[in-house]
């Protein structure tokens, strides 16, 4: 592999959007018959009168119905598979907070397919056998530990498994080793720097970074932002599930115009979320994914429940996969109040720009005689006046923006810096008090 | 002729005032004067101590919101009327006070205060000749 190629797999990256198609065309309907060998999918084709030989076209995928979430837990937790157990090496699991877990199994093709798109990636923004890539990603079940891991050994970089938390061991490592890239969830890297800071640690002149990146967290772009801002450093948006293997499904480009969703190995469709229907592009929708490269379980059609928008299927980079928003949102987390529709990242949005406030936040909703509040506390970032009315001012500043962004006027709290909960893996955001009426 | 005060920002929750006062005390740093009022979600508790500087230092590094904020200290007699003998003084100038709390200090009076002119201030306490504290009578 030539270092100085923009493209690690030329002959994918840089598909027109013609062969993009006819590839997909013909992945589709071979991963449709390999479909058959799943008793999940056997059955759902012959419920519907559906067989391998009707999809003809790739329009004639809206055939195939939609795979949900409550079909991996229904099948849990082998049910899905499209091969014997016997050939599978890998299984990943997410957590079963409501009910059963769900199980994706892979092979070893799976894996090193799932290899090449991280691969390809990390090569995309930049990254070479001469960096030393850091994962400071929680590893075990998470597939951005063993994704990245397996990743950015294929790409031929140092790997250093860091894996999540203990901030002094990361920032001795990011040193000691020479680490030129990053892979953490947003709040992390703001957790590192905070750390840095408290250590005298400058990471533009103390460390070698050149790239971070950053994902499996929702964020804005104002969040990205700040990021960079703090760090010195590009960050890129890379996004991920563990349904389709885990990180590497889509990636920015350095153009950081919307991720890459990599076309030879998926179907992108953006659906209304209500009506199921497809949404024109640009206009945001549920995204659906359906596999094309996978062996274990293959997935048709499958709804992820994350709200994001196609931006664009060319782009200056030479890629013609398709460009796709960062996630607005879970169809499933969009809080309403009062009749509103809000989601977190909106409010966080609006936070962000604020920089006497930290990254960290909190949205309470509560009802309170009957009325349905929002509480949004935010961490102070720095004590810049003794004056508690310029604290009130700020407050009521805020509360100005935000009603202006989401309709209503939120309760606003600052809150002392560290004071909000501050978890390993995903930030809670939002915590849901009100009143179920029946 | 400012002295430095230590303005800590401190959430209205049990625990969080005695979490600054512990890191405090730890340092051995000797607390003069301080206080804070009754405010809603939170207050800006003040302190004056022996070493403003180390103070500062140690409480940013435990994550404590806190900025060291420049404010006068004025040495009065411990008799009826010379509180209102100073301040007025102080207003005569045209100088507004933003805060003020006072206490004795080896049998003399002390009203501290933040001023929206600290240079104006100075200037009137120059001229009127009022005796001021400075750092080192902490120490």
């Amino acid at each position: 592999m030539d270092d100085k190629s923009p493209y690690f797999h030329p002959e994918y990256e840089t598909l027109s959007r013609e062969e993009i198609q006819k590839l997909q065309l013909e992945r589709l309907q071979a991963t449709v018959k390999h479909c058959m060998n799943s008793p999940f999918y056997k059955k759902r084709f012959e419920e519907c009168g559906l067989k391998p030989e009707d999809i003809k076209t790739l329009d004639d995928l809206r055939k195939i119905p939609f795979t949900t979430k409550k079909d991996l837990r229904d099948t849990y937790p082998f049910g899905m598979a499209s091969v014997p157990l016997r050939q599978c090496v890998r299984l990943h699991s997410s957590s079963g907070t409501t009910g059963n877990p769900t199980v994706i199994l892979h092979t070893q093709k799976d894996l090193d397919e799932w290899a090449n798109q991280v691969a390809r990636n990390l090569w995309m923004v930049g990254l070479r056998p001469d960096d030393v890539f850091q994962n400071s990603s929680g590893y075990g079940m998470f597939t951005g530990g063993l994704g990245f891991q397996y990743g950015a050994e294929k790409l031929g970089m140092l790997t250093v498994p860091a894996a999540a938390g203990n901030s002094l061991r990361q920032i001795k490592f990011i040193k000691d080793f020479g680490t030129t890239a990053i892979h953490a969830i947003p709040s992390y890297v703001t957790r590192l720097y905070e750390v840095m800071q408290e250590q005298g640690i400058d990471p533009r002149r103390d460390t070698k970074l050149k790239v971070l990146a950053i994902g499996a967290e929702p964020h804005s772009e104002e969040q990205r932002k700040r990021i960079e801002d703090m760090m010195g450093v590009k960050a890129y948006n890379s996004f991920g599930m563990s349904e389709m293997c885990g990180p590497g499904v889509g990636f920015e480009c350095k153009e950081q115009n919307g991720m890459h969703f990599w076309e030879d190995y998926y179907i992108v469709e953006i659906v209304d979320p209500e009506t199921l229907e497809p949404v024109p592009d640009g206009e945001i929708g549920e995204l659906v994914l359906t596999t094309l490269s996978r062996e274990a379980m293959p997935l048709l059609r499958y709804r992820t429940r994350d709200l994001t928008r196609v931006l664009g299927r060319t782009c200056p980079c030479g890629r013609n996969h398709v460009r796709i928003d960062r996630m607005r949102g879970r169809s499933d987390d969009m809080i309403v109040l009062r009749g509103v529709n809000i989601f977190p990242i909106q409010i966080e949005k609006i936070l962000m720009q604020f920089p006497e406030l930290a990254a960290n936040y909190l949205i309470t909703l509560t009802t309170d005689q009957d009325n349905d509040n929002m509480t949004v506390e935010v961490e102070l970032e720095e004590l810049f006046t003794d004056d508690y009315q310029r604290l009130l001012q700020l407050e009521k500043e805020i509360k100005r923006r935000l009603k202006d962004e989401i309709l209503l006027t939120p309760h606003v709290k600052l809150v002392p810096k560290g004071s909000l909960p501050v978890s390993e893996g995903k930030a809670v955001r939002v915590v849901d008090k009100r009143k179920v009426y029946q | 002729m400012t002295i430095k005060q230590l303005s800590i920002f401190i959430e209205n929750k049990s625990g969080t005032l005695i979490k600054v006062l512990n890191m405090l005390s730890k340092a051995g740093i000797q607390i003069i004067a301080s206080t804070l009022a009754d405010t809603k979600d939170y207050g800006i508790y003040r302190v004056l101590c022996d070493n403003p500087a180390q103070a500062y230092m140690l409480l940013k590094e435990g994550g404590i919101n806190v900025q060291l904020s420049d404010v006068i200290a004025l040495s009065i007699d411990d008799t009826p009327g010379c509180a209102a003998k100073a301040i007025d003084k102080i207003s005569a100038s045209g100088v507004n006070i933003l805060y003020l709390y006072s206490f004795l200090w080896k049998g003399k009076g002390v009203l501290v205060f933040r001023t929206d002119d600290n240079t104006k201030a100075n200037e009137t306490i120059m001229i009127n000749k009022m005796d001021f504290l400075t750092e080192m009578d902490f120490k």
